[in-house]
This record gives C-alpha cells, structure tokens and sequence, in this order.
C-alpha cells in the first residue's frame, strides 16, 4: 500500500522540474508538475504531449526534466505512454530489464492534448488497461497557441476563438465531463484535483493512489492560468481553492467503482466570488452569472445525489 | 551566430542530455518585485514552499532563490501569517 | 542452421521475420491488404511462440506513436501497414525518424484515396519519401522475409539509427503464397544481436524530443542527412554479412539481362519481376533489352546507380504512382535527379501504369519496350511522362 501525505511536512524535497524553466510567473502548471513528480518520485517517465509545459521546459539547450521525459506529438499522450509501458512489461519479462522495482509512466498532457486531439488516443489507453497514470494540466484553453478555446474551455468563458462581442458571448458550449469520460471507461481510479490553497496533498494523494492502482489511472487536474484567465499572477492558487470553495470545481475520485467526494463543502460561496477576479468572464451580466449558479446548483445536487450524502453545501452568502 | 555547436557536438537526434540545465537560465531578471521573508512572522507550515512555481523557496532555510524567482507574488499571498512582502525592485 | 521452405504470403513472412528478430512490442492496426501480419503476430503471441507485447492500438497514428515509446524505452518495435495507414502515421512518421528510433515497418503498398481503393500502387510509400525513412522495394515474399531481419541490424547500427519500411506490393506479394526459406529463430537472433538504446532510463534521465529554435533545428535534421548518406555502404555489409549466414543476398538493386541492352527498364517491386518474362520473349526477337530493379530507394544511392546506368543510353522507367502535378513520376524524378548535373547521361523516358492495381502484364511491358525502342531508333523519343492504359 503507497504512503499517504498527511501534511505539507511530509512532501519530499526532491525536485524534478529544475528551476529556469520558461513558464509563466505564477504559472499553476509547474506547481502542479512540481507536486505530482515528488509523489510519482524518481523512478518516473514522463509522457508529454505538445503544450504549455513542453515547449517551457525542453527548450534546446537547456532542459528542466531530471527525469526521462519524451515529446512526441500533440495528440498521442496516451499512445506512446501505452508504448513505453509495454516496452517495460515486455522487457522486464524477458529479462531485458530487473525484475524488481518499478518504473511509472506518466502522462502529462493538457486539456487540448486531452479533451480534444488526445481524446482518441487517451480512450485507447484506457481502454486496453495500460498500467499509466495519465495526468490532464487542465488550463481550460489551448493557452500554448494563444488562449484558444477547447473542449475543456468553461460555458461563456472569453477565449481568442471563442470571443466576446455583440453577437457572441464567448464559449457557449458546456465544459466537457473528462472525468466522467474516464472514469466511463470502467478503469480502476479516476479523480478530479485542483492547484488550489489547502488541496496540495488532496492532488499529491491521488497521485499515489493512481499510481498504486495496477492499470489505468486518469487525475483531471484543474490549473488556473494567469495568463489565459486574466488575473494577477499571486492569486493562481487562490482561484484554484475558490473553484472548490463554489462547487465551480468538485474534487471527488472513484476507486473500483465507488464514487467518493474528497473535499466537502459545507458553505458554499456564490459563484460571483470564482469569477470576479477573472478577466476572461468580465463581460457577465448578472443574468449570466445566475445562469451559471442554477448550472452549477444542478451539478452539485447531481454530485450529492450520486454519493447519497450532502457532501457539497448550499450556497451561503457571506 | 558566434557559440552555437556544429551538428556533431549536440545529441544525435532530438534530444537533451543535460538534465536539469535549465538552471543555466536566469529567471530572476523577470521580476519587478522580489518576496522578502520577515523569519519573525514565519511558522514554517511550507505552504510558500508547496506553492512555488519555481521551487526557489527553500524548505528548510525559506531563503529564496533570487536568481530564478520571478516575482509572481504566490507565496505572499499564500502565506497564512502575512510573512511575506512583495518588495518593488529598484534597478 | 536448420531452415525449413515453408509456403507463405508476403504478409505471413513479414510476421515470421519479426517473431524471428524476438521483437519487443508490436503496435499493428489492421488496414487491408495488411490485416494477416497483425493477425499472425498476434496468434504467435498467443500461442507462446513470440514473447512480445502486442498492442491492439486504436489507430496507425496511435500505432506508430506507440512504437515511437516503445523503441524510446529501449525495445525492439515493430508495426505494418498500408494507404490511408501509413498517411494517417504521417506526422509521426517525421519524429519517428528525427528522434533516431529504430523502428522497422512492413509496408504492403496500397493506393491513397479517394476514391477509395485497395489495390496496389506506390503512392503510399511515395507520398512518405522524404520523411527520413530508409526505405525498401521487395519482389518477393522471400525477399520480404530477408529484408525484414536486415532492415533490424541496418536500423539499430550507431551509424544509422534510423527507422526501416520494408514495402511489398499488396495483394500480388501480399496475398499470394511462394515457397519462402525461413531460417531457424535462434540463428536470426544470432545474427540480429538487439541493439536498441534505452533514451527513457531513470538512472540517465533525457529529454527525448525536445523543443527547437531556428538556431539548432537544422543542425539536427543534417543529422538525418548525413546517417542517410551512411545507408548504402551500411546495407551493403549487412547484405554481405546475411549472405555469410543465411546464404541469400540482395545487395541495393537487382540486375537482369543487362549488359548488352540498348534500353533498360527501370521499375520497382513486382513490375520488375514480372518485366523478366517480357524481357526473354524481346530477346528471342533480338531485342536488346534488360532490367534494373532498385531495391534500396530512400536514400538514392545515386553513386550505385549512377555507375551501373551511366552507360546505357536509354532508361525506360516505369513508375507505380502518380507524383502528381510533376513533369513524370517519383521513381523517375529520382533518377533524373540522379543524373542532373552529369553531361554523359542516359535518355529517358516514363511510363507511369498499375495505378489502382490495374494489372501490369507481361504483354503491357512489352508494348512499352515496343514504343520506347521505336522512339530510341528513330530518334523521336516520347519526352512527356506517358499514363499507359488510362481509356481516353
């Protein structure tokens, strides 16, 4: 059984991002690659599609990965993690490789590498049972290219392709359910995580318990991006407690089939309180903010309903 | 184009094999306001520490890594006991 | 050394090289005329016969994307595939030959839609000549077989490092059975010692595939150019030496009848060997005609090529596939290519038929000695690339 985390204390020192990466300041994706690599340890591969983090930490000359680390392409996360990890199987069986000791395959890929161009190759991956813990960094936009929306992309967020005007009100699309996706694929761990204040170890936790499940493990985390989101580069861990806070964002997991929340909420705050400090929602009118309260009052009655227990509580102004 | 390698001197095909060498890169000139430690207020729950895009906050010591720090502000406002000053740097 | 003559497809003798070489991984998405290498790789992985991991990915881009983590990881990885296959694996195609990984793949050449077809040309292979691959020509199941087992050893040797496509052409090499001389699989191991480097390796952590500025990208692809160059003189030693051991040989093109002809054809795969028969009926007239199959096309050994052509004084190519938009076809364009800065050169001119799997029959390859010989003595050769067989 893998060690839990149960304060910050207990987090290895150990980096495996090194520093001089050229990530955003305030960026929530080295902060969550930083976390998930102490908990996945030395003995990791990391998988990464095309994206924010690859191009920010491989650029020839310098590299920021002290762990083996592969590009390979936009879409194919989860292929080539099937690969590496059969390529382990197979030469640990014929004596190619130790016996003894493991070594994880990681993807890390983003929401476009996911929800989108990914969307295939992930389903793949799930569905033959790699033994792979795949990661989404979910930033919700193509941020890499320049902020464009992608499936991940929340309802009425301004993004470059999904713009605000006259006639348009940004994306008018629901955010697609990854989770439920992957956890559909009947694997054996699906989660949801944040970069968000106080749930570092929620997200740290669930990376050990996918990797300590034998097959497939899928960990949707939630990466608030300064850059993108249109906030001040301090508050990203503030805008990544705030999305649990409103139910904007539920962390929950389900083990073997049981659906368990992993953060409660006894006080939920208005929603308001999510997207006021984001730029990207600047064009809400107040309609449109009661609009995504009902949707996230039904999400949260849906979630609660599915657990059978008020894990999630009302909305309580302050 | 005066230091850059000729085709034979970097790694056949793609690939780093420097790990780590993104140290070589000095993010601190990124900033225009550094995090300073007050040690008196800090109660070392390594919530700045955990919070750090760039690992420059050291976990025992809670020193900073200036060299690479890039101002961003997470650990000022993150800490729990306000330890933390987000100081505009004068050049 | 045990070797049994066992009757085999083209498609079958590909499986059976790889279970011999002991591949590691084997990623194969099924794509007619293909389908019967995944099928009997993986009945030899059930059956115990090949201890591999076989892969049923979900697409040829997942295919080839899971033989690039493979090979990265330091296995031994092996996929097939066919038209819109290979098309749909062409980005990582790319990658897989920038990142130096010594992937082999069977080809059984099938046309590109639309429409939809499933017969055989080389518009596949040809739509991927410049993406890094070596690539190969067999005429024969057997010669699929042999290529396979040496296409490992020239991919993994430290001078090359470069992916392999071995391609045959589909249905009329693919599914018809030969007698094919399959050697024992502890020999082929002897001869394929595995030489694969472990890039994703803890203990010596890299960073594969890494992001580039136009300050070293095209130091990188050089790289690419000058293991190509290394290809030739590579393939030759391992010829040489599959020779010693297995007693077969194939060396970078394949000759027949050619050192008195007045007109060579030139053509890949079963063309060729069907112009054989076409060339013995010419020569019982006193016709002087002969055959020039290249074997090894990507990269062009153009010295090779050019010693053997050099002489002759007419070259008839005759091309499976349409370079569309150009003045003739691919196999053509290179052997001009070839010759381009050279004042003694041969005259040439292009036949481009099969398109499609429309049959190239012993007959056809006759007419078109017929005209080229015609043209040749009177002195009014056919200059434009000629669509043999198309109904005006």
């Amino acid at each position: 059984m893998c060690a839990f985390y149960k304060t910050l204390k207990e987090v290895p020192d150990e980096e495996y991002l090194a520093r001089g990466h050229r990530l955003c300041a305030g960026c929530p994706e080295s902060i969550c690659v930083r976390l998930v690599t102490k908990a996945a340890g030395r003995d990791t591969i990391i998988v990464n599609p095309t994206g924010c983090l690859e191009v920010s930490t491989s650029l020839f000359p310098e590299t920021a990965w002290n762990i083996p680390w592969i590009h390979a392409a936009f879409e194919n996360g989860g292929s080539v993690a099937s690969g590496i990890e059969a390529a382990l199987k197979s030469m640990k069986k014929k004596g190619l490789l130790p016996k003894e000791g493991k070594t994880h395959v990681v993807v890390l890929a983003g929401d476009g590498g996911t929800t989108d161009i990914g969307f295939q190759a992930l389903s793949g991956m799930l569905e033959r049972g790699h033994d792979v813990l795949y990661v989404c960094i979910d930033n919700e936009a193509y941020m890499n290219t320049g902020i464009q929306r992608s499936g991940s992309t929340p309802f009425m967020a301004w993004a470059t392709t999904s713009p605000v005007g006259k006639v348009l009100k940004g994306k008018m699309q629901q955010k697609k359910d990854m989770v439920s996706i992957a956890a559909a694929h009947r694997i054996p761990y699906t989660a949801s995580a944040t970069v968000g204040t106080g749930y570092w170890l929620d997200l740290m936790n669930k990376v050990r318990k996918g990797l300590d499940v034998e097959g497939p493990a899928y960990i949707h985390c939630l990466n608030p991006c300064p850059t993108g989101w249109r906030f001040n580069p301090d508050l990203t861990v503030e805008i990544g407690r705030l999305a649990i806070q409103t139910g904007m964002w539920i962390l929950y997991e389900v083990y073997k089939g049981k659906m368990t929340v992993t953060a409660r909420v006894s006080k939920r705050k208005p929603v308001r309180e999510y997207l006021k400090h984001q730029g990207r929602f600047r064009h809400l009118t107040d309609e449109d903010v009661a609009e995504i309260q009902r949707q996230i009052d039904e999400s949260v009655a849906e979630v609660n309903r599915l657990v059978g227990a008020e894990v999630i509580g009302p909305v309580q102004e302050s | 184009m005066s230091g850059l390698k000729s085709y034979r001197e970097i790694p056949i095909g793609a690939k780093n094999v420097e790990p780590g060498s993104s140290i070589r890169n000095e993010t601190g000139s990124w900033r225009d306001f550094k995090p300073v430690v007050d040690m008196n207020k800090c109660i070392k729950c390594l919530m700045c520490f955990v919070s750090c895009p760039d690992a420059t906050i050291n976990p025992v010591t809670f020193g900073v890594d200036y060299v690479h720090c890039k101002g961003c502000g997470i650990c000022a406002q993150v800490c729990p006991v306000d330890a933390i000053k987000m100081v505009e740097e004068v050049t | 050394m045990r070797v049994e003559r066992i009757p085999l497809s083209a498609n079958y003798a590909a499986a059976y090289a790889a279970k011999a070489c002991d591949i590691d991984v084997a990623a194969v998405y099924p794509i007619t005329p293909q389908v019967e290498v995944a099928e009997r790789l993986g009945q030899f992985v059930a059956d115990g016969e090949l201890e591999a991991e076989y892969i049923p990915v979900e697409s040829e881009h997942s295919a080839l994307s899971a033989c690039v983590g493979a090979s990265a990881a330091g296995a031994r990885a092996f996929t097939a595939t066919a038209s819109q296959g290979l098309a749909l694996m062409h980005e990582i195609l790319f990658i897989a030959s920038g990142a130096r990984l010594p992937i082999v793949m069977a080809l059984a050449n099938r046309t590109l839609s639309a429409p939809i077809n499933i017969h055989c040309d080389h518009s596949d292979s040809m739509a991927s000549r410049d993406c890094g691959w070596v690539q190969i020509y067999a005429s024969s199941g057997q010669e699929v077989y042999d290529s396979v087992i040496q296409a490992y050893k020239l991919a993994e040797n430290d001078k090359i490092l470069l992916p392999v496509m071995v391609c045959f052409d589909g249905y009329i090499l693919s599914h018809t059975y030969e007698p094919v001389l399959v050697n024992s699989d502890e020999d082929v191991h002897a001869f394929v010692p595995k030489n694969v480097k472990r890039l994703l390796d803890p203990d010596n952590p890299l960073s594969v595939g890494v992001f580039c500025m136009p300050d070293y990208e095209y130091e990188f692809k050089y790289q690419l150019v000058e293991a190509l160059s290394n290809v030739p003189e590579q393939l030759k030693k391992v010829d040489k030496a599959f020779k010693e051991s297995f007693g077969r040989s194939y060396d970078l093109y394949e000759t027949y009848r050619i050192d008195d002809a007045e007109v060579v054809m030139v053509a890949l795969g079963t063309t060729a060997s069907t112009a054989k028969a076409a060339i013995d009926d010419l020569r019982k007239e006193g016709e002087k005609v002969g055959l020039f199959r290249p074997r090894l096309f990507r990269p062009n050994p153009v010295d090779e090529w050019k010693d053997v052509l050099s002489k002759y004084d007419m070259l008839m190519v005759v091309d499976r596939a349409l370079s569309l938009g150009s003045v003739a076809g691919p196999l053509a364009l290179e052997l001009l290519g070839a010759f381009m800065n050279e004042k003694d050169r041969p005259q040439f001119t292009n036949f481009i038929a099969g398109i499609g799997g429309r049959d190239v029959t012993v007959d056809d390859i006759e007419q078109m000695f017929r005209k080229t010989i015609s043209g040749y003595r009177s002195g009014r050769i056919e200059r434009a690339c000629q669509y043999y067989g198309v109904r005006m």
